[in-house]
Order: C-alpha cells, then sequence, then structure tokens
C-alpha cells in the first residue's frame, strides 16, 4: 500500500519534473552578474549548446548592443552555458537564437492575452521578471506569476 | 612624468585602500593629466556628457537614455525594460566601489552610445557629475 502511494505520488509529480528541469539549473553569480545585468540571467536549460555557441561568438553585437565580456570570462560562461544547456533549439534561420522564439516558450505563453504583452511594465517578451518575480533567482514557478494588468486592483499602483 | 609616479602608486595602493568613487574619480583625473596637465573634473561637463544624444544608436541614444537625467533616480534598460539602480552613490552605495566593474561598463555603454571609448577625462567628468548628486 506505500509502496502503491508512492507510485502514485511520483506519477503525480511527473509533470512538474518536466517543466521545471529546463529552468532548474542554478545561476551561478559570474553568470548573474555577467548576463543579468541588461536582462535577468536566463536559465541556460532554454536554449541548446549550438544555440548557446552562436549567442556567445558575437556578444560585441548582442541584439544591437555590446555585450562583450574580456577572453576569461566568456571560456567560463560558455563552458558553463555548455554543460548546462537543453535540447530545445532555436528556430535554425535566425542569426541569433531567441528564447522567446522557441516552440516551448510558445507553448508555455500561449494563454498570455496580446494586451499583456504591450503593457509598459512588460515592454518585451524577455523581461521575464515583469511577471515571474522569482526569474532574478531563476524561479519560474506557478505560485510566483503574477501578470501586470491582471492583479487585483489595490495592487495596481 | 608626475602622472607616471603617482599613477603605478594609486595602482599599488588598490588592495589597501576601499575603493571608492572618489578613488575612481582621482584614478581618471590622473590619468587625464597625462594629457591635459590642467585637467580637473567638472559636474557641469559631465551632465552635459550625460544627455548628450551621441547620434550613433537608435535605441540606445545617450547615457540618459536608461540611466535617466538625474543620477539619483533608478532607470530602466530601453530595450529589455529591466530596471536599472540609480548612478548616485549616495542612492545605490555600491556604485562605482569596483574599478574592474567600472572600466567595464564605461567600456561596453560607451561603445554603444558613442561608438568609440570614453577618453579619462570624460570618465572623471561623468563621475563627478554623479556623485555631486548627493547635494541635490
Amino acid at each position: 500500500m506505500k509502496r502503491l502511494a508512492l507510485v502514485l505520488s511520483i506519477f503525480a509529480s511527473l509533470p512538474v519534473l518536466a517543466d521545471s528541469e529546463r529552468t532548474a539549473t542554478r545561476l551561478t553569480p559570474q553568470y548573474q552578474a555577467e548576463c543579468g545585468s541588461c536582462h535577468v540571467a536566463f536559465p541556460p536549460g532554454l536554449l541548446s549548446k549550438a544555440d548557446w555557441q552562436k549567442t556567445m561568438a558575437r556578444l560585441d553585437k548582442h541584439f544591437g548592443t555590446d555585450a562583450s565580456v574580456d577572453a576569461k570570462t566568456h571560456q567560463a560562461i560558455l563552458g558553463y552555458l555548455e554543460r548546462n544547456a537543453g535540447s530545445r533549439s532555436a528556430p535554425q534561420a535566425a542569426a541569433e537564437p531567441r528564447i522567446t522564439a522557441t516552440n516551448w516558450f510558445r507553448k508555455e505563453h500561449r494563454e498570455v492575452p496580446g494586451s499583456v504583452w504591450k503593457d509598459a511594465r512588460v515592454k518585451t517578451a524577455a523581461n521575464c521578471v515583469a511577471c515571474h518575480s522569482g526569474a532574478e533567482q531563476g524561479r519560474y514557478g506557478e505560485s510566483e506569476i503574477a501578470v501586470p494588468g491582471m492583479q487585483r486592483r489595490h495592487e495596481e499602483n | 612624468m608626475k602622472a607616471f609616479i603617482i599613477l603605478p602608486l594609486l595602482l599599488a595602493s588598490a588592495g589597501a585602500m576601499a575603493d571608492t568613487p572618489l578613488r575612481s574619480l582621482v584614478y581618471y583625473t590622473t590619468a587625464a593629466r597625462q594629457n591635459q596637465p590642467d585637467f580637473s573634473a567638472d559636474s557641469m561637463r559631465g551632465q552635459s556628457f550625460a544627455l548628450r544624444k551621441w547620434g550613433v544608436s537608435q535605441s540606445l541614444p545617450s547615457c540618459a537614455t536608461c540611466h535617466t537625467d538625474r543620477p539619483g533616480e533608478a532607470g530602466r534598460h530601453a530595450i529589455t525594460g529591466k530596471p536599472i539602480a540609480a548612478l548616485s552613490p549616495a542612492a545605490s552605495p555600491k556604485r562605482f566601489s569596483n574599478p574592474a566593474k567600472v572600466e567595464k561598463w564605461f567600456k561596453r555603454n560607451c561603445n554603444e552610445v558613442l561608438g568609440r571609448a570614453c577618453t579619462s577625462a570624460e570618465k572623471a567628468d561623468f563621475i563627478k557629475f554623479v556623485m555631486e548628486d548627493q547635494a541635490s
């Protein structure tokens, strides 16, 4: 009986595991400092190894900005990303892989109304922390989602 | 020649002395004096530098685009929307307290906004402007 309960609980937790494994990697202080200043330090599991290699190869022209780091830092961060990359690839044609262009991202956010993406507090789909309050620390769980404009009135201001 | 002696001294003392905005200001002022012996940092010049639209980047035309026109005010990255802590050390105590970080951001942001590296004089003026916000 005990075993049955255990088996059941494992099954019940499976979808949760499958979902969070992509964001489960620990964000190192170096990664957060170097790649979490202009935007949230994105979980490495959200892009494939090849995507990260592509991204790191042109940091001086990183989505229209200069995000270059010194050679030693570059090597350390590339290694960290390669070790923790996921299996999901961004669309191949893109010059710069975008997490927000992956099928996974689109599917996960399919219920988000178009008006939310246009909200000034959100500004861009890359602004994870606008809705995911734990994003800075790499937490994207359901319990920590607060979508601007969809909160209760007293939280509006 | 004087600067030639002072600079290594400054660098050598980096470990012993606490890193402060003032230290960065002294460092860049000393460097600027190599080319311009009578240089002294000026916050008004720093302010016009920070507000100037350089015409290089469309999305990031000036320092103020992301950092606002007041150092005491928190900013926002113009492309990603991520909040940026105020530049003024009075408002954000950690600001300009790590020389390597200061250099890193001047390198990136100057490249971005001015399309070239900033001179030591420009950096000194900028830090002076940002530090003087304490008074306002």
